[in-house]
């Protein structure tokens, strides 16, 4: 299997606090890996490591076969290749639903107006929010703003979709219309790595499971292992408090 | 105090006050922008972010100290002085400064001083998440500010600019010590002239009122205006308009 991603003993911490210690793993391509764990495990940081928005404080994230954590790595470019969903969406305020899927394209990638407006439009429809194109974040509940910040960051055509909790802020009827779309991604072949609380989800969608604790990853592999005939203790306890 | 003598004075003088408004509106409105201008360029400065030591970052402190010392000069002593300071300083080193340019500079320089703080304060106030999502799709800090901070800075502080320009239309009055012929001195040779003090303030002061209230209704209007509609409507048609 081609590998996108592979990180190497990555280390991360806060002052003294260690968040992460020594994190070893690989995305590869088409795959849909679900980071689970509970809150203040790392998982997040861990993802917000990989397109940098917390600055790793030891290892190496390879990308085709470069570090990116080089000083030399163009930082930017290799972002491009990260598609990000937020858990708070973070929808630029100042523009509208078609603007936000294309400010990246004009500004980072250099699409022309019209190649940039076919590919949002494209995957607006993906998501079905093209009927809001006019609209402001402020307009749109939260369930239409994650699917909005869903096709914003597929439409800069990233190798690799990372979630952070995208549905950990929604009102509970909203989080099926957000799943739905994530789960069709998963099914067009899309690598994909999530982090989540949702366990039914994580189950059916995911390739791999990853559980994390602590800043280290104990146990990892596909879901019918890690979810029902975990090894490790501590997954165990995890799982029992969380399925109930 | 009558009102027939309003009448007349009005009858006699009123192109005099409208230019005298005219002046006032003119000094106002471009001193603003000039303040405005200066807070935005300021606020940026001191809001980039600081990367280790290094050479830019040096420069760039020097820079933010000399700025903090604008702004402390303006905001800490009165206009009035500025305005004195400022015209017969330049005056004794034999260059007569244009009366109305010298407004201008003193009431945009005072403004800008203001706005400094309006503006760092706007921009410190946007939620991280608009920076990280700038971030994340390979916007650099500059990218980011252009087309996605500043603007939501721009509406932030319109309300502050707002202020300021009202503060500006009746502030400008003190720019009579350099003989700037805006509103109050237009309105004291007319007293002058006919010893009707009350009277001629009075027209003066309906005169600054009508000014400052409708800046404060445009004002009003073009935030709601950019603010828009809080439900969205789905349009059936599939005409979208481009930005």
């Amino acid at each position: 299997m081609e590998k996108v991603i592979e990180i190497k003993h990555l280390n991360k911490s806060f002052g003294n606090h260690e968040v992460l210690r020594d994190v070893n793993f690989t995305v590869n391509k088409g795959e849909v890996v679900c980071l689970i764990g509970s809150s203040g495990s790392g998982k997040s940081t861990l993802l917000r490591c990989i397109n940098l928005l917390e600055t790793p404080t030891g290892g190496e994230i390879i990308y085709n076969g470069e570090n990116i954590l080089n000083d030399k790595h163009d930082v930017r470019k290799y972002r491009t290749h990260l598609g990000m969903v937020f858990q708070q969406f973070n929808l630029f305020n100042n523009h509208n639903v078609l603007k936000n899927c294309m400010v990246g394209q004009l500004k980072v990638l250099k699409r022309s107006k019209e190649a940039a407006k076919q590919n949002a439009l494209k995957y607006l429809k993906t998501v079905g929010m093209d009927k809001y194109v006019n609209a402001k974040p402020k307009q749109l509940s939260g369930g239409q703003k994650q699917r909005v910040a869903i096709a914003r960051a597929l439409a800069m055509d990233p190798e690799v979709m990372l979630f952070d909790e995208p549905t950990s802020a929604l009102d509970p009827e909203m989080v099926g219309e957000v799943l739905k779309v994530m789960r069709q991604l998963a099914d067009e072949g899309n690598t994909m790595l999530i982090v989540t609380h949702e366990m039914e989800f994580a189950r059916e969608v995911s390739d791999r499971i990853v559980f994390m604790d602590k800043g280290v990853i104990v146990e990892e592999g596909p879901p019918e292992q890690v979810l029902v005939n975990p090894q490790q203790e501590r997954t165990k306890e995890f799982l029992k408090r969380t399925l109930k | 105090m009558s009102f027939d003598i309003i009448l007349s004075i009005l009858q006699e003088n009123w192109p005099s006050y409208l230019r005298g408004a005219y002046m006032t509106l003119l000094i106002a409105v471009i001193s603003t922008i000039i303040g405005a201008l200066i807070g935005l360029f300021i606020g940026v400065m001191h809001t980039i972010p600081l990367r280790k030591k290094s050479v830019k970052s040096i420069f760039l402190k020097i820079i933010n100290f000399i700025l903090t010392v604008y702004v402390e000069i303006f905001r800490g002593t009165p206009m009035i002085v500025q305005a004195m300071v400022v015209f017969y300083g330049i005056a004794a080193y034999g260059y007569e400064m244009d009366r109305f340019v010298a407004a201008v500079v003193v009431v945009g320089l005072n403004t800008g001083a203001y706005m400094a703080e309006y503006v760092r304060g706007g921009i410190v106030s946007i939620d991280k998440g608009q920076y990280e999502a700038a971030e994340a799709i390979g916007m650099g800090h500059f990218q980011t500010m252009i087309h996605i901070i500043l603007p939501q800075v721009f509406r932030n502080i319109l309300p502050a600019t707002g202020n300021q320009l009202i503060m500006n239309i009746k502030d400008s009055a003190v720019l009579s010590v350099i003989s700037v012929t805006e509103l109050f001195f237009t309105t004291k040779s007319i007293a002058g002239a006919n010893f009707r003090f009350a009277e001629s303030y009075l027209i003066t002061c309906i005169m600054y009122l009508i000014m400052t209230f409708v800046a404060s209704r445009i004002l009003r209007y073009v935030e709601k205006r950019m603010d828009g509609q809080n439900a969205y409507q789905v349009e059936q048609r599939r005409e979208e308009q481009m930005y």
